[in-house]
């Protein structure tokens, strides 16, 4: 298993020939994802979003892979709990947080759950589908695409341990061994698939092997170390632009919450197991590596976890006060040019619900 | 003008021809799917575009429906118009989750960021010996999921114009083709490339005492039941090819049956929620004042596809001729 820095922060390996800029835009995007998680917990805790997916403990493996990547010509095909590759590359926690309330500037239109974000800038982010391991032979068709075109653009698509038992990991991996698109896959292995553990997944030794069988090479790393992974998926990202092929990544790491806002993890996780995991925390062995080179100056760290604990919350405040979105959009989207049977369902559903009197104007919106 | 030069040809091979016409004139239309390559698909639809058009464009992709489906929208949604072959619309299913929840729901879900403008080839129904699973029609499955388009063509005109319709839509089309059909009699057809536009039914035959609404290989069999009750008691037949499924015309659907006033539906797929429900709902639900007898639909059973015995589960002439006749005698 590859590492660079151990659970202490001690460098165990030569780190990445990375600029300091992006070396500190990863540990933000870190804590970014942090904060982030912290004002979904307490927006799910009192009723005012319904559901959010926490971040907490695998920070390092979306900010390490993301950072990797070119946001000009490639693409992400992200497992849902991958935050930080998104704020890695600048999508504004405002239009995040929009999503978790689904109001009328969300990129989905208020039509899915929170965190099923969709991106085309800064970067191309493939909106987030439910079924699992769907997005892998996407990222693989976007990829060949690519290999058409002549161009040199990159894939990555990312998952968790619990997807590598979908068929669409299967096929996505073997289209990709066939075909040779430039891909990388980034298995999230955080242990556990909501409460099913590894065991219950695969009886491999490992994800990365699973590679083999593709003909695609598999590569372990310490995941809870964002230098580790960013110099993985950095070479396997380099390999594949240049013609090289797909890379399988395993990195390990733990999943620090709930699978979701509304799971109890100590239902099935021992506390022991789960302060063992504590100590080796991303963001503060991140944070002792970044001290000690000088690239944080004492008091930056802690002035960095304020500033996006201030940016998380007045994000979530404008967005709260935003309006919903309009009726309209509950029909547009389903087909380019509206069909008539549609039209004549927005059209009753308007006249329906504005007729009500539940806060729905003649237009179908719903002002504050 | 120039004098449009045509071809008479079987209807598999207007869907051939359809698709060189739009690789011609669109590099980024590509064909996928399991054997389409050098052997040209079971069916011969691909035939010869990888000697024309390379493997970079026609390609044979790993046995593996989902994984077809799955990178065909990857690769709509990065600028190609993948057109996919399921060999045998039976084995589409494996596809059902990426066709349902990623190809007909992207648009939507990423309030149009991302689209698939994709089609999905395949072959469907019986009278062709295949059992079980070689024989199936699933469109009510798909008819029933919004974001997705069905077309069913009838005939070689239909399937290369509506084929080209399917290419040049921006919206994920499912496209059934009837393989009871696929070489069953010849037809002229343009050499250009041309459109008919989706949503459009198509008057097989007029009248004003009935009307049959069917589609894809019932066509032929409808058509010859409204000419035998004319024959055998002068009734006017009218018989009505749906062609697109989703979106359907309905409005041309209501205006049929309020013109006749007695409608048949005829389909090879199981009765049960298939589409002659729908079609008998529209009638129920905006045009009952103008019923002159109850809504028959000729159908599959609500079984599984049998062998043996196929042309006893599927609708023929004599079953859709009966249906008219008890509508006649209401």
């Amino acid at each position: 298993m590859i590492q660079i820095l151990d659970p202490k922060g001690n460098q165990v390996g030569t780190p990445p020939n990375v600029d300091p800029k992006v070396v500190i835009r990863m540990y933000r995007a870190m804590v970014a994802t942090r904060q982030f998680d912290d004002r979904a917990m307490k927006l799910q805790r009192t009723g005012k979003v319904g559901f959010s997916i926490p971040n907490e403990g695998i920070e390092a493996v979306s900010a390490g892979a993301a950072a990797a990547l070119d946001a000009s010509k490639d693409w992400i095909a992200p497992h849902y709990r991958d935050f930080a590759m998104a704020l890695f590359h600048g999508v504004k926690p405002q239009e995040m947080m929009d999503n978790m309330f689904g109001n009328q500037d969300d990129h989905a239109r208020g039509r899915q759950m929170p965190v099923h974000f969709t991106f085309t800038e800064p970067i191309r982010w493939l909106s987030i589908s439910s079924p699992l391991g769907t997005q892998v032979p996407n990222a693989v068709g976007i990829a060949m695409a690519m290999q058409k075109r002549g161009e040199d653009g990159v894939v990555l698509t990312s998952f968790g341990d619990g997807s590598t038992s979908t068929s669409g990991f299967h096929s996505g991996m073997n289209f990709a061994g066939v075909t040779q698109a430039p891909v990388v896959f980034l298995c999230q292995n955080n242990q556990y698939a909501i409460s099913c553990p590894v065991e219950k997944q695969t009886a491999s030794s490992s994800f990365a092997i699973k590679g083999e069988a593709y003909g695609i090479p598999g590569v372990k790393v310490d995941g809870n170390d964002v230098l580790a992974v960013y110099d993985a998926v950095k070479k396997a990202v380099d390999r594949a632009r240049n013609g090289g092929g797909p890379t399988l990544i395993e990195a390990l790491t733990f999943r620090m919450g709930g699978h979701s806002t509304s799971d109890d993890p100590r239902r099935y996780i021992e506390a022991s197991v789960m302060d063992e995991w504590a100590a080796k925390d991303p963001i503060a062995r991140f944070r002792v590596y970044l001290e000690r080179e000088g690239i944080l100056h004492p008091g930056d760290a802690d002035d960095i976890q304020e500033e996006f604990a201030a940016v998380m919350k007045e994000a979530s405040e404008v967005a709260e006060g935003k309006a919903r979105p309009a009726l309209e959009t509950i029909f547009s989207d389903t087909f380019k040019d509206m069909p008539e049977h549609l039209k004549a369902q927005r059209d009753w559903c308007i006249s329906h619900y504005s007729s009500r009197d539940e806060s729905v104007n003649e237009k179908g919106e719903f002002p504050l | 003008m120039t004098t449009a030069t045509k071809t008479k040809m079987t209807l598999v091979q207007a869907v051939n021809d359809s698709l060189k016409c739009a690789m011609r004139a669109d590099d980024s239309v590509l064909v996928l799917g399991e054997d389409v390559g050098p052997k040209g698909g079971v069916f011969l639809a691909t035939d010869g575009l990888t000697a024309e058009f390379g493997e970079e464009r026609c390609f044979d992709t790993p046995l593996s429906e989902d994984g077809i489906i799955g990178v065909g929208i990857g690769m709509a949604m990065n600028g190609m118009k993948p057109v996919c072959e399921i060999q045998f619309q039976d084995f589409i299913f494996p596809a059902f989750d990426q066709i349902v929840s990623e190809a007909a729901k992207m648009r939507y879900r990423s309030g149009g960021q991302y689209t698939v403008p994709m089609v999905i080839r395949t072959p469907y129904g019986g009278g062709i010996r295949g059992g079980l699973y070689h024989s199936q029609s699933g469109e009510a499955y798909f008819c029933h999921t919004p974001g997705l388009k069905v077309v069913v063509p009838s005939n070689p005109y239909d399937a290369k114009g509506l084929l080209a319709a399917a290419i040049a839509d921006p919206d994920p089309v499912l496209f059934l083709e009837p393989k009871a059909l696929y070489r069953s009699s010849k037809m002229e057809v343009p050499d250009e490339e041309y459109i008919i536009p989706l949503s459009k039914v198509a008057t097989v035959i007029d009248g004003d005492e009935l009307v049959v609404f069917c589609y894809g290989a019932m066509v032929p069999v409808c058509t010859k039941a409204a000419e035998r009750v004319k024959e055998s008691r002068g009734a006017s037949i009218r018989v009505v090819d749906l062609r697109t499924l989703m979106p359907l015309d309905e409005e041309a659907v209501l205006d049929a049956i309020r013109e006749c006033g007695r409608v048949v539906t005829v389909h090879e797929a199981p009765r049960f929620c298939g589409f002659g429900a729908e079609i008998s709902a529209l009638a129920a639900e905006h045009a009952i004042e103008y019923l002159e007898a109850p809504v028959k639909r000729v159908t599959g059973f609500d079984t599984p596809f049998p062998n043996t015995l196929e042309h006893y589960y599927m609708p023929d002439t004599r079953r859709v001729v009966d249906a008219i006749e008890e509508a006649l005698d209401f």
